[in-house]
C-alpha cells in the first residue's frame, strides 16, 4: 500500500455523488484536523469494493472516466494505475468514452449463436447506428442468438428476459435438481420453504457438522464445474483448516461457451443456491458468502438478491441463523466481463478488487483461498446437489447414475437440435439417448462439442458413449461443465475452430507467456489455413503450440486452450490439408 | 542511550515487529530504504502509529496519524507513560528486574494527564490513550525518529522521553524491539564511533580518563588535551565572543546549513584564518582564506562508514578524482605531518587496523571480514565475533551481565523557545524533500523530474485567511530575517504550521528564519521551530 | 532473530537426492546441487511471479509441468529438469517471445534461444508487441517493444519493494501492457524515479538514460566497464552501491540484490544523485 499520488483529472458532481453514497466507510477517515486513521489493514479491507464501484461508475457514465476512477481509488485509497489495471481488463468496462452514445449492444458471436444468426443480428443493430460488441457466449444458448444490454443510467438487460422461462422437462416427475423450476415462485421465500426448501438446512443443523461431512463424502458428489473434485473433500479440508475467517464462494461466472445451467438455476431457484451456501458455511465454520456472478446475468442477479434479503428478513442469513448458534451472509459481486475470472483463484482477485489473473497452485483455496484464507469454493449446480443429498439420504441419491458417477447432471443443449435447452439426467444415459430426449439433432450431425470451448469434439460415431465421468474420460474427452453444442453438417468447422481460437485469443488473461502469446499464434495459424487445410509445417505449430499451452501455462485456460481444436484436427472435421 | 551512542537495533527486525512507532521522522522521503523494511513489516501485519506535526508520506501509512503542536513531544511522550501505567500495561517484572528510578518516575509523569496533554499537543486524547495502549500491548515493538526529536532545544531529552517508554515495556534489547535513530548522513554514526565528538575519542572512550588518554596517546605519538573540545554551537559562541578566531571545516556548508544563517556568515567572515577542505566551492569555501579540494568520499576515496543499524562497510574509489584534489585522510596527515605528528598509519587499511588495536568494539572488523560479510555491526570485539544485530540484550540476562539497571530520566515539557507571538504568528518547521539533500551541494547535480523546488507548505485555512492563492510568491519574516518565496497550499497541512525545505539556499535562503536557539546537551540547533509572519508582496510583483 | 524452519525435505532432482529447508523451491534445490534451470520473470528480490515458465520442471504426478521457481519442494519429489518435455515447452516460450519482441539487448534469452533451437520462420506474419519508445525525462526510457511482461518492474514498484505502485499491468491477453493510469506520462504519474523498476528488468526495456544515450551514440562498452562497490552518502541507512564505470566515469548504478540493507533497491538520490561527482564546479541553479 502506498503513499498514492492521484492526477489532476478530478470528478464530476454525479461521480462524487455516486462513489460518496456506495462506500459507507472510506479508507482514511479524518478524525478531526490532527488525528487521520488509515493504515495498510484498513486498505486491505476496502480493496473489494473496487469492482463494484467501477460497475457504478460505468453504468452512470457510460465509461469510466480519469476523474470517476481517481476519486474511486482515492476513497478506496487503491493506487490509480492499479485501479485502472483492474478496469482495464473487463470487457464490460470502458476506459475511453464511447464515439458513439446510447446504449451498448453485446451480441454473442460463439458457435450456437452464429448458427442462430447473430452476425444477422449485429449487422441489423448496426445499420440503426447503435453500440455493437462481438461477444463470447452470453449463457443464453438455448435461446440464440443472444444480446446483452449495458445503457448509460439504466439497469444491464437481456432483452430475452421479458419472455419468460420455458422448461423443456416441464412436468417430468423425476427431475431432482430442477424439482422447483417452473413450480415454486423464485421471488417468494414462503413458496420455497413450502416447496421443501430449507428442509436440508435443518437438517444440517440438527445432524451437525460432522455428519453432514461424511453423508457428503458418502454420496461420491464431486464438482461441476469440470474439474470433478470430491466436494466431500473439498468441504472437510476447510472445516478442519484453523482459521478465525473462512469463505464459501458460489462460482456462478458461467462462461464457458455454450453453458448457462447455472444461470437457470439462479434464475428459477435463487434460494436452493442460498441454502446449500449456508449449509457450507455452517459446516466449515465460514461466516462469510460471497456469489460471484457474470455481469451478464442481470435477471438472476436481481433474483439471488431478492431472494438475500428475503432470507435476512426470515432470519435465514445473518447472525443466529434459523435459531442456530452460527452465523452467516451472503454478498453478491458481479463479474464485468472475463472469461477467465471463472478460474477460481481468478475469481478470488476478482472480488479482492485485483486484476482477474489465475494464482499458482499451490497453495488451494481450501488452505489459501478468499482473501488468503480457507475457502470453499463451488459453483451453484454442486451446491444445489447437496440439498438433494440431504433431503433424499445418500442412498436414495446414489441410486441414480453410476458407481463413479452417481446422482444426476445437467446438460446444456444448443446448436442444431431440435428443443435447445436445459437437460436433468442421470449419469450414465448416452450420448445419443440425450440427444433424442432434446427431440434429435436438426440435420445431419456433424460433431458434438462437448464442454465448451474448453471440452472436446466428438463425432457421430460417440453417440453410444454412455454420458459418465469415467466414460468420457476413458473416451478422451470430458462432460465439462455440462454443455453439449450440436454441429451438422452444414456447418463449416474451420470457421467454428477460428472462432474458438479468437475466443482464447480475446479471453486470455496474459499473464503467462504460453497462454498470452499462444492463443495469438494458434489463431494466426488457423486464419493462415487456406481451404486445402493445415500443412504439415502448420500443424506442427499447432501441435507444439498445443503442447506449451497445454503443459506450462498456469491455469486452466491455457491448458484447455488448444484441446477443442486439436480434436477437431483429430478427427478430420477440418480439411485434410497439402501433405 | 543507556550509555552507547547507536540505535539499538537491526534494519531486518522492523520487519519481524508487531507495532512500528514512527515519531519526528519522514523516513519515507529523508530514508527511504529503510522505510522499505518498515513496509515489509506492514505487509506482514504490524501496525504502525506517526507521531509528527505533517501528515507526510511517512504517515500516511500509519493506522493512526498524530498530528501533535511543533515541540510538545515531552507532553505526548510523558502523557502515554502515565497512561500505561495508570493502566496497567507497563512490564513490572522487567522494570524490577532491569531498570531504576520507576517510582520517581511515576510519581514524575503523574501530572501528564491525558487531557493535559490532549490541550497541549492539539491531539485528542482517544487518540493518545490508544497510542499507549496499542505501543504497551503489542509483544515487540520499535520507536522511530529522526531529527524531528532532535532538532530542538530539548532535543536529549526529548530522546529521552522515548527511552522512558521503552524501558517502562520492555520494548528493547529483543529482536524486534528497540529504539532506533536514524542518521541524515552515510557517516553520522561513523563519525561519532570515530570520536567526532568533543568529550569522546573513538569507540565512545571517555577524552577525560588518563587511562584511555595513555593508551591512544601511546599511538598517536603526542599528547591529547584531556579536557572537552567545543560542539559547534559553543564554536559559534565563542566566535562570536572572539575565543576562537581559526577554524578548520571539512566537507560542511554552515554557510548555508545553519540555523539563522546569516549571523552564521557573519561570524565565519570575521575569522582571523578559515581552512575549508571540500569537493566544491560551496558557499563556506567562498569565505575560507585557503581551499583544500578534496575527494568524493564514497566515490574517489578508500575507507569506511557505518550506518544507522552500526554496519560498518567500505566504501571505494570507483572513479578517479580531478585535478589536484586528494583524499581527506591524506590531507589530513600532510597538515598533521607538518605539525611534527609521525604518524606511522598511512593507508586506509592502516588507520582503520589502528583504530581496531584502540577500539574494543572495532576489533573484530577487519577489511577482509568487512568485505566478505557485507559490513560488520559493532560491537564486534574479536575476529570471531558475527558482530551485534541488537544492542542491551544484558538487560534481560539473570545479571544484567553485571551491569547497573537502566535508569528512567525525568523529562519536563517544555515548548519551543521561539513561542508564537502577535508579530510572527506562524510556526515554520523544517525537513528534506525525497530527491534533495540538505544545502543541494551534490542533490543539485542531476536532474529530478519531480523536483519542485523550495516553496512555503501552508494549510489551506490559512491561505484563505491571509488571502493568498496557491503559487503566491510572498514575503516570510522571522526575527531574525526575511525572504521571499512561493506558497503551496497542502490540503493536509495543520492550521498555525508551515513547512519548507533548505535544499535550494541560492532559490530561498530559508535559513535566514531558522532559530538558532540550541539544545545545551547535544549542541544541536532548533531547526524545527521558528516562528515567522507571512505578508502579501505589493501587486504585480507576487507572480513569477 | 527470525525463526527458521529446521526441518528437511528431500527431492530427487535428475536422480540427484537433494536435501533442503523445508519451504525451499524447486529452482534454489536444483541450484543448490548445480543443476542450472533458466529464469526470466524470476529475482532473489522479488516474488515468483509465475509469468515466464520459462524455468517449467517435470513433477511425477503432476499432469502439468511446474515452474520450478514457484513450487516448494515436496519431501520425496521426483523431478526432471531437462526432459524431452520440459525442453518443448521451454524452446515455445523462447520462440513466442522472440516472435513478440526485440530481444536484441537481452543477452540470456539471445543464448537461450540458440540453445534451445529457436525457430522464428515458422511464424508468418506473428503479431507483435510495438510501442513507441518513451523519453519522458533525464533519467530513464521505456521501450516497450522490448517488454516480456515479466512483472518485475511492477513488482518492484509495488508490494515487494518500492509501494509507489505507479505502473501495473493494464489491459488484457496480448494487448497486456505495463501503464500508468491512462498511460499518462511517468512525470504525471507516481513515479518517484528510484529505478527500482530499470534495476530489475532483464530485457532492457527499461533502461538508464546514460545507457540509452551511450549506446545511442554506439559507445556503450559493457567489457570495459568496472564495477566497484561502495556505499551511498545521501543517509545513514548505508545503502550498497555498484557502480558501473566505463572511461572513469559513472555510466549506471544498481545495488547487489542480495544485500540486506537494500535487497538491490535504492531510491532517486542514490540511482542517480552521482552526477555531480563529473560536475566541473558546483553550479547552483539561478533564481527564478
Amino acid at each position: 500500500m502506498a503513499d498514492l499520488q492521484f492526477g489532476d483529472a478530478r470528478p464530476d458532481a454525479e461521480e462524487i455523488q455516486i462513489v460518496d453514497s456506495f462506500v459507507s466507510e472510506t479508507a482514511v477517515v479524518r478524525e478531526g484536523e490532527r488525528v487521520v486513521r488509515g493504515g495498510v489493514t484498513r486498505r486491505r479491507e476496502q480493496r473489494h469494493l473496487l469492482l463494484p464501484g467501477l460497475h457504478l461508475l460505468q453504468n452512470s457514465q457510460g465509461w469510466i472516466s480519469p476523474g470517476g476512477l481517481n476519486y474511486l481509488a482515492e476513497v478506496l485509497q487503491v493506487p490509480p494505475a492499479e485501479a485502472y489495471g483492474v478496469a482495464t481488463f473487463y470487457d464490460l468496462f470502458a476506459t475511453e468514452k464511447p464515439s458513439i452514445p446510447g446504449p451498448q449492444h453485446h451480441i454473442c458471436v460463439d458457435a450456437a449463436c452464429a448458427m442462430a444468426g447473430s452476425a444477422d443480428l449485429l449487422s441489423k443493430i448496426q445499420a440503426t447506428g447503435q453500440r455493437v460488441h462481438e461477444s463470447p457466449c452470453l449463457g443464453q444458448c438455448e435461446r440464440a442468438p443472444a444480446m446483452f444490454i449495458q445503457e448509460v443510467g439504466a439497469p444491464d438487460r437481456v432483452p430475452a428476459d421479458a419472455d419468460g422461462f420455458s422448461h423443456p422437462q416441464r412436468g417430468d416427475s423425476s427431475l431432482r435438481l430442477l424439482r422447483r423450476f417452473g413450480v415454486a415462485d423464485p421471488l417468494s421465500i414462503d413458496s420455497y420453504t413450502s416447496n421443501g426448501g430449507y428442509d436440508a438446512l435443518g437438517l444440517a443443523l440438527n445432524i451437525g457438522t460432522e455428519a453432514v461431512l461424511s453423508t457428503l463424502e458418502a454420496s461420491g458428489l464431486s464438482g461441476r464445474g469440470g474439474a470433478a473434485f470430491p466436494t466431500g473433500t473439498k468441504w472437510r479440508a476447510v472445516a478442519e483448516e484453523n482459521s478465525s475467517s473462512k469463505h464459501v464462494v458460489a462460482n456462478a461466472d458461467e462462461s464457458e461457451p455454450g453453458t448457462f445451467k447455472d444461470r437457470l438455476i439462479m434464475e428459477n431457484d435463487p434460494f436452493a443456491v442460498i441454502e446449500a451456501m449456508t449449509i457450507a458455511g455452517v459446516t466449515t465454520g465460514s461466516e462469510r458468502g460471497w456469489i460471484y456472478i457474470r455481469g451478464e446475468y442481470p435477471l438472476a442477479t436481481h433474483r439471488l438478491n431478492h431472494a438475500i434479503q428475503s432470507a435476512r428478513a426470515s432470519g435465514y442469513l445473518g447472525s443466529k441463523i434459523a435459531g442456530s448458534e452460527y452465523s452467516f451472509d451472503i454478498e453478491v459481486r458481479r463479474g464485468a466481463g472475463a472469461y477467465i475470472c471463472g478460474e477460481e483463484t481468478a475469481l478470488f482477485n476478482s472480488i479482492e478488487g485485483q486484476r482477474g489473473e489465475p494464482r499458482s497452485k499451490p497453495p488451494f483455496p481450501t488452505t489459501s483461498g478468499l482473501f488468503g484464507e480457507p475457502t470453499v469454493i463451488n459453483n451453484p449446480e454442486t451446491l444445489i446437489n447437496v440439498l438433494e443429498i440431504l433431503n433424499s439420504g445418500v442412498d436414495a441419491y446414489r441410486s441414480l447414475g453410476t458407481k463413479r458417477s452417481p446422482g444426476t447432471k445437467l446438460f446444456c443443449l444448443s446448436g442444431h437440435i431440435r428443443f435447445p435447452g436445459l437437460y436433468e439426467i442421470p449419469f450414465g444415459v448416452s450420448l445419443g439417448e440425450l440427444l433424442q430426449i432434446a427431440g434429435g439433432v436438426v440435420g445431419d450431425l456433424q460433431a458434438i462439442l462437448m464442454g465448451g470451448a474448453a471440452g472436446r469434439f466428438v463425432g457421430p460415431e460417440k453417440l453410444d458413449l454412455p454420458l459418465t465421468l469415467e466414460d468420457a474420460a476413458a473416451n478422451e474427452t470430458t462432460l465439462g461443465s455440462g454443455a453439449l453444442m450440436v454441429f451438422s453438417n452444414e456447418v463449416n468447422m474451420l470457421d467454428v475452430t477460428r472462432r474458438l481460437a479468437q475466443f482464447f485469443r480475446d479471453e486470455s488473461c496474459g499473464q503467462c507467456v504460453p497462454c498470452r502469446i499462444g492463443t495469438v499464434r494458434q489463431h494466426e495459424v488457423l486464419l493462415q489455413i487456406n481451404a486445402k487445410g493445415p500443412d504439415q509445417t502448420q500443424r506442427e505449430l499447432l501441435d507444439d503450440i498445443s503442447a506449451v499451452m497445454g503443459d506450462a501455462s498456469i491455469c486452466g485456460l491455457g491448458h484447455t486452450a488448444a484441446s477443442a481444436i486439436q480434436s477437431a484436427l483429430d478427427l478430420g472435421l477440418l480439411p485434410s490439408g497439402a501433405p | 542511550m543507556f550509555g552507547v551512542g547507536g540505535g539499538t537495533s537491526s534494519y531486518a527486525e522492523v520487519e519481524d515487529t508487531d507495532f512500528v512507532l514512527l515519531w519526528g521522522s519522514n523516513a519515507r522521503a529523508a530514508h527511504p530504504i529503510y522505510f522499505h523494511h518498515v513496509l515489509k513489516g506492514l505487509s506482514k501485519g504490524a501496525k504502525m502509529f506517526a507521531v509528527d506535526p505533517r501528515r507526510t508520506a511517512s504517515a500516511k501509512f500509519a493506522d493512526l496519524w498524530l498530528g501533535i503542536d511543533v515541540g510538545t513531544d515531552i507532553s505526548l511522550a510523558n502523557a502515554m507513560s502515565r497512561e500505561i501505567i495508570a493502566a496497567n500495561l507497563h512490564n513490572k517484572e522487567f522494570i524490577e528486574h532491569a531498570t531504576s528510578g520507576f517510582d520517581a518516575f511515576a510519581d514524575h509523569v503523574d501530572e501528564y494527564t491525558l487531557e493535559r496533554a490532549a490541550a497541549t499537543t492539539g491531539v485528542n486524547a482517544n487518540a493518545i490513550r490508544e497510542l499507549a495502549h496499542g505501543y504497551a500491548t503489542a509483544p515487540t515493538a520499535q520507536i522511530l525518529w529522526t531529527l524531528g526529536i532532535t532538532e530542538h532545544h530539548n532535543g536529549v531529552e526529548n530522546v529521552l522521553s522515548l527511552c522512558n517508554l521503552a524501558l517502562l515495556t520492555g520494548h528493547v534489547g529483543r529482536w524486534g524491539s528497540g529504539l532506533v535513530p536514524l542518521r541524515g548522513q552515510n557517516n553520522v554514526q561513523g563519525g561519532g564511533d570515530m570520536g567526532a565528538l568533543p568529550n569522546k575519542l573513538p569507540g565512545f572512550q571517555d577524552v577525560a580518563d588518563d587511562s584511555v588518554r595513555a593508551k591512544f596517546e601511546s599511538v598517536y605519538g603526542g599528547p591529547i588535551n584531556p579536557e572537552p573540545g567545543l560542539h559547534l554551537s559553543l564554536m559559534f559562541e565563542a566566535m562570536a565572543r572572539g575565543d576562537l578566531t581559526a577554524l578548520y571545516i571539512i566537507g560542511e556548508n554552515p554557510a548555508d546549513s545553519e540555523a539563522d544563517v546569516d549571523h552564521t556568515r557573519k561570524l565565519l567572515a570575521e575569522l582571523d584564518i578559515l581552512v575549508v577542505q571540500d569537493i566544491f566551492l560551496t558557499r563556506t569555501a567562498q569565505l575560507a582564506d585557503v581551499v583544500l579540494p578534496a575527494t568524493v568520499g564514497w566515490a574517489e576515496s578508500e575507507g569506511t562508514v557505518t550506518s544507522s543499524e552500526r554496519r560498518v562497510q567500505r566504501v571505494r574509489a570507483a572513479v578517479k578524482a580531478p585535478g589536484d584534489c586528494r583524499h581527506d585522510y591524506e590531507i589530513i596527515g600532510e597538515l598533521a605531518q607538518r605539525m611534527g605528528a609521525k604518524w606511522t598509519a598511512n593507508t586506509p587499511e592502516e588507520l582503520w587496523d589502528e583504530l581496531r588495536s584502540l577500539s574494543s568494539m572495532h576489533a573484530g572488523m577487519t577489511y577482509d571480514r568487512l568485505e566478505t560479510e557485507g559490513g560488520l555491526q559493532w560491537p564486534c570485539p574479536n575476529i570471531d565475533h558475527p558482530g551485534t544485530p541488537y544492542l542491551h540484550g544484558w538487560l534481560w540476562e539473570d545479571d544484567l551481565d553485571g551491569r547497573a539497571p537502566a535508569p528512567f530520566s525525568l523529562t519536563r515539557y517544555a515548548g519551543p523557545k521561539e513561542q508564537l507571538t502577535d508579530d510572527y504568528p506562524l510556526r515554520l518547521t523544517t525537513g528534506r524533500v525525497l530527491d534533495s539533500y540538505n544545502t543541494g551541494v551534490q542533490s543539485s547535480g542531476y536532474e529530478s523530474p519531480i523536483r519542485s523546488g523550495s516553496h512555503l507548505e501552508i494549510s489551506p485555512v490559512d491561505a484563505l485567511n491571509l488571502n493568498l492563492v496557491d503559487g503566491e510568491r510572498v514575503s516570510v519574516s522571522s526575527p531574525r530575517g526575511r525572504v521571499e518565496m512561493h506558497i503551496k497550499i497542502e490540503p493536509d497541512q495543520v492550521a498555525g504550521l508551515t513547512f519548507s525545505t533548505f535544499h535550494f539556499p541560492e532559490l530561498v535562503d530559508l535559513n535566514l528564519l531558522t532559530n538558532d536557539e540550541w539544545d545545551p546537551l547535544s549542541g544541536t540547533a532548533e531547526f524545527k521551530a521558528a516562528s515567522i509572519r507571512i505578508d502579501k508582496l505589493p501587486i504585480g510583483t507576487s507572480r513569477g | 532473530m527470525k525463526e527458521q524452519g529446521d526441518s528437511q525435505v528431500s527431492v530427487h532432482i535428475n536422480g540427484i537426492k537433494v536435501s533442503v529447508e523445508e519451504g525451499t523451491t524447486l529452482l534454489q534445490a536444483a541450484n543448490s546441487a548445480g543443476i542450472e534451470i533458466p529464469t526470466l520473470c524470476w529475482a532473489e528480490n522479488l516474488t515468483p511471479a509465475n509469468a515466464c515458465r520459462l524455468c517449467v520442471v517435470e513433477q511425477q504426478g503432476s499432469r502439468t509441468l511446474v515452474s520450478s521457481c514457484s513450487r516448494v519442494c515436496e519431501d520425496g519429489a521426483q523431478v526432471l529438469t531437462d526432459t524431452d518435455r520440459v525442453h518443448r515447452s521451454r524452446k515455445m516460450v523462447l520462440e513466442f517471445l522472440a516472435s513478440s519482441n526485440d530481444l536484441s539487448q537481452s543477452p540470456d534469452l539471445v543464448a537461450w534461444s540458440k540453445m534451445y533451437d529457436v525457430d522464428t520462420e515458422r511464424y508468418k506474419a506473428p503479431a507483435k508487441i510495438e510501442d513507441q519508445i518513451k523519453i519522458e525525462d533525464d533519467l530513464f526510457v521505456r521501450a516497450y517493444d522490448r517488454c516480456v511482461l515479466c512483472y518485475k518492474c511492477v513488482e518492484a514498484c509495488g508490494d515487494d519493494a518500492q509501494h509507489t505502485f505507479a505502473i501495473a499491468i493494464a489491459g488484457r491477453g496480448f494487448d497486456a501492457r505495463v501503464s500508468t493510469e491512462y498511460e499518462v506520462p511517468l512525470p504525471e504519474s507516481a513515479c518517484v524515479y528510484c529505478g527500482n523498476c530499470v534495476g530489475v528488468c532483464p530485457t532492457n526495456a527499461l533502461q538508464f538514460k546514460t545507457e540509452f544515450d551511450l549506446r545511442d551514440a554506439n559507445d556503450w562498452r559493457p567489457s570495459e566497464q568496472t564495477v566497484t562497490e561502495t556505499v551511498c552518502s545521501y543517509c545513514g541507512v548505508g545503502c550498497s552501491l555498484e557502480l558501473h564505470t566505463q572511461d572513469n566515469h559513472i555510466v549506471k548504478v544498481t545495488s547487489p540484490s542480495d544485500h540486506s540493507v537494500t535487497s538491490g533497491h535504492l531510491c532517486i538520490k542514490g540511482r542517480f544523485g552521482w552526477q555531480y561527482v563529473h560536475a566541473p564546479e558546483f553550479k547552483p541553479r539561478e533564481a527564478p
